[in-house]
Parts: C-alpha cells; structure tokens; sequence
C-alpha cells in the first residue's frame, strides 16, 4: 500500500480528497487526511455577516460531511514535514509516513504583526472579517452604530480573497443607505496599494465604482501602527486617520508548520512551481491554494482551477511520468457591490482583468468588470456551488485555463 | 518600450520607466533617476540600492516588509530615503522591474 497524504482539509485539501479518492485504486492507495479543526467555513460568507445576510449557521458545516469513506482522517495540529525522510510529525505524537503529500494549509490572519492592533479596541472598534469571531462581532457592533468614520484598512500584501474589502464598503454603503445614515457615515479605503486593486484596468474601474458611492480612496498608505488612545491609524511616513470604527485586513501569513519545515518564504508561504505546483524543495510534494507562494489570489476560486492542473501532474508523478501540465494563473472573482449588484472579473498570471462577457463569449449571463444585477446572482449561488459541487471535487463547466473569448483588449 | 538617455548613455526602459536591463545600470545612472524623482542620493541610498540589485539578481520578490527585515534600513528608515514610494522609486532607481503585487 502507498499512502497518499493531505495536510488541510479546508477548501484546497478537502477538494483534492474528494477528487483523488474517485480517481485512485484503493487496492493501491492509501489517503489520509490531516486537520486540526472538525468545523469548515464557507469563507467567502463571512463578508455577508457584519450586514445580518448571512448568519452563522449559514456559513458553518462538519468537516466530517465532506469527507468520502475509506479516508483515514486525524485532527491534530501538524508539527513539521520532514522532507528528506518522507514523513510527517503531528502534535499529537503520531508519525506519517508519505509517498506523496499535498500541503494545503492556507492562509492565517496574524493581527498581532501590527503594533497596536490586537489591543484595548480589538473587537470593540477594531475588527476583521476574515474570522467568525470577528464577522459576527461587527455584526453586533453595526447594529446600534450611530454613524462616524469608517475606515477599510488594507495594510500588507498579500491577502486573502482580493476583492473583499471592496465588496466590503460596497456593502457597508448599501447597509447604512437603507437605514437612513447616508450622512451619518463616512466610509474609506485605505491601501498599501496605489489604487483600489492591483492591476490597472480593474483598479480604475473599482476606483471609479467607489467614487461614485463616495466612498474615499487612500491609496499608498503603509500602516505603522494603531493609535488606541487617540483612535488613529498612523502610516510609516506619518499620515494619520482618524477612525470610530476600523475594519482591517490583519497581515496574512502561511502556517507555522511551514516555518518549521523550512520550506517557505518570509512570510511562510511554500516555495512552489507556479506552472507545476510541486513544491520546489521536493518532487513528491505538491502544494494547493493559499499556502503556495505562487503569485496569484490568495482565493478559492484559484485552488479550484489550480486543482485540476494538480490532478493532471500528481497522477503523471505517482506513474513517474513527466508533468504534463501547467497552470496559468487562473483567478475568477465575483465582486458583491451592494444595492443587489456585482461585477465579475476573470484573468491569470499574464492578462489583467479585462471587460467583457463571461463564460459565453458575447453572451455571458455575467458581465466583466460591469456592475449588473445578473453578477449578483452568481455570487448568491456560489455558496451552494460550493457546498455542493466544489468541495465534493465534482466538474464545473468553466476551463481551468483562462480564455480570451469575451475578452476586450483595452 | 522605449529607449532613453539617461547619464549619457542610451537606455532601454519600460513605460513607466523602469529599466528593462538592470545590467545597462550604474551608479550615474541611479543618480539621474534619483535626481528626476527629487532625491539626491547619498552613501546610505546607495548600500540600500545595492541590496536591492542583489536580490532582485537572485529572482527573489521584494516587499517593503521583506527590505525591512533585511537589516540593511527598517521600514522608516526606508521612507526617509524614499520618500512617497519606498520600493517603487528605490526600484526605479536601482535599475531593477517595477514591483509587482501579485493580487
């Protein structure tokens, strides 16, 4: 028996699970998977909770529901891979031997990176939404706000799903619009970035997109610290903005087990292939999602299409045949921007998001980086896409490669 | 693409202005980009230039984060040198690509 190995049974590991355990033959394989916590999270639901649209029960299931039969599966915190001896060591004590592994142990926020931050007005004033404690916190706290500054604050790269802080204060205008605090409310974005996104033409689109709900955009902000006496964020080359409420992305780092491992970066993500996703340090390692290096979004919808090109060169690895296949990047966001609308973007490593129709070139239903009612829907329904198709490792009729089709060159 | 004249001496840069051979770099040339960006450069801008160089060679990614931790400058040091723009001008003027966020 061979054993096949998953570290991560959050969206990318319990993907792959669901996926090779169709593909493998049991006589053959062996597949143990490893976490340390028994609760999935539909992360992309957290955005909704802070407005009441989504509420706990709606973003939490067992892991246990995702898991075929015949898996081994063991919740443990996971010490260390060691490489060059094919193993695993678990908090728990227990050894793992592999003869393939898949890391999939993502993304974290660390709020204690920046001074200041996980102090007297965490979760009083300050929150994140990148956590149920922190969703549900601002939830509580929006209920009887009476208005004031309030400040989105993106302070280091990279981060989890891209575009939320923009459907953030999308959303976040909407919600204090429809409770009569349109001039109770100040809303702004704060950004390391040099405008609202990255890459050119979606950033003035989105740049534009948030004018127009005046909402003010401050980009090349690098934050220093959280003044708590004074209720500030203060930038490294000493700009100040004042805040009675702040919502920040807290640094995202990989996992500790990666640091000791010694196979990340800086800031513990795993040194990965970006066309392969083979681990760069060994052949029989592969890495999914957000605890790869690879340069694109840290986001769900990247481990699904890296996935099938994991499945592809991980199945040609364990014949020993060369890695047939390469991937390009693949990144598609639906972006919430409140008032029942949404925009969608799709692009890879190479082309930045472009306007257009998508996944009918000239038809859609969505359309690319438009604000329309139809992008809204998609987003609705993504949550039972996800539960049901995505997680289960089951087919979507979208290319896991990126196409031009419905593309405008701009 | 474009071609530039930049401390007399002919230059292949990006649109923005980025050189496109950081081998076409010298210290002459960094001081003229410095100068058009508004800095004059000094001993200090020039061991942070070279660090710069150095790991742009080894094709590792640079982060205002990353250079902070390098014990070469701390991040506030950084802005006092490059004011508006740590890695962004400092990356221009050390002759290496323009940083790339990769969201």
């Amino acid at each position: 028996m061979k054993n096949l190995l998953i570290l991560g049974a959050g969206t990318a590991g319990t993907m792959m699970l669901n996926k090779l355990h169709k593909e493998l033959d049991k006589e053959e394989w062996k597949i143990t998977i490893v976490d340390q916590y028994k609760t999935h999270y539909y992360q992309p639901g957290f955005l909704f909770i802070p407005f009441g649209i989504y509420n706990k029960q709606d973003v939490t299931k067992p892991k246990y529901d995702f898991f075929p039969p015949g898996v081994d599966v063991i919740f443990s915190q996971i010490d260390r891979i060691a490489g060059e001896e094919n193993k695993v060591y678990l908090e728990n004590g227990e050894v793992l031997n592999y003869d393939f592994l898949i890391a999939a142990t993502g993304t974290q926020t660390r709020p204690s990176e920046t001074e200041g931050l996980k102090d007297k007005l965490w979760y009083k004033d300050i929150f994140d939404f990148y956590t149920i404690e922190g969703a549900l916190a601002l939830h509580k706290k929006f209920k009887d706000w009476e208005g004031g500054n309030l400040v989105m604050c993106i302070p280091e790269l990279p981060y989890k799903c891209p575009v939320a802080p923009i459907e953030f204060v999308c959303l976040a205008e909407a919600y204090f619009a429809e409770r009569g605090m349109k001039d109770k409310v100040n809303i702004s974005y704060v950004t390391l970035m040099s405008g609202a996104f990255t890459k050119p033409v979606a950033s003035k689109m989105l740049g534009d997109l948030l004018e127009e709900k005046n909402i003010k955009v401050i980009p090349d902000f690098y934050l220093s610290h959280v003044d708590n006496e004074n209720k500030k964020i203060v930038s490294y080359d000493e700009q100040e903005i004042p805040f009675d409420i702040l919502t920040i992305v807290p640094v995202n780092m990989g996992s500790d087990m990666v640091k000791r491992s010694g196979l990340g970066d800086d800031m513990n993500y795993i040194k990965t292939n970006k066309y392969t996703l083979q681990s760069d340090q060994f052949e029989n390692i592969f890495v999914i999602g957000d605890a790869a290096n690879i340069p694109t979004s840290k986001a769900g919808s990247v481990a699904h299409f890296a996935g099938e090109i994991l499945m592809e060169n991980i199945l040609a690895a364990m014949e020993g045949r060369a890695l047939p296949a390469k991937f390009d990047g693949h990144a598609n966001c639906y972006i919430e921007t409140g008032h029942g609308k949404g925009a969608l973007i799709d692009f890879n490593y190479e082309t930045e998001p472009l306007p257009g129709t998508f996944p009918l070139p000239g038809i859609g239903p969505f359309g690319l980086l438009k604000n329309t009612k139809m992008n809204h829907y998609g987003k609705i329904l993504f949550r039972w896409i996800y539960w049901h198709i995505l997680l289960k490792g089951k087919e979507l009729p979208i290319e896991a490669d990126m196409s031009m089709a419905g593309k405008k060159r701009i | 693409m474009a071609e530039k004249t930049i401390a007399g001496k002919q230059i292949n840069v990006t649109d923005d202005g980025y050189l496109e051979d950081m081998s076409q770099w010298n210290e002459d040339v960094a001081k003229e980009i410095a100068k058009e960006i508004g800095i004059e450069l000094t001993d200090k801008h020039f061991e942070v230039l070279n660090y710069l160089r150095e790991k742009s060679a080894a094709g590792e990614a640079l982060s205002i984060r990353s250079v902070g931790k390098s014990g070469v400058v701390d991040i506030k040091g950084l802005y006092k040198l490059f004011p508006k723009g740590p890695l962004k001008f400092s990356s221009k003027i050390a002759g290496i690509p323009k940083p790339t966020s990769c969201v």
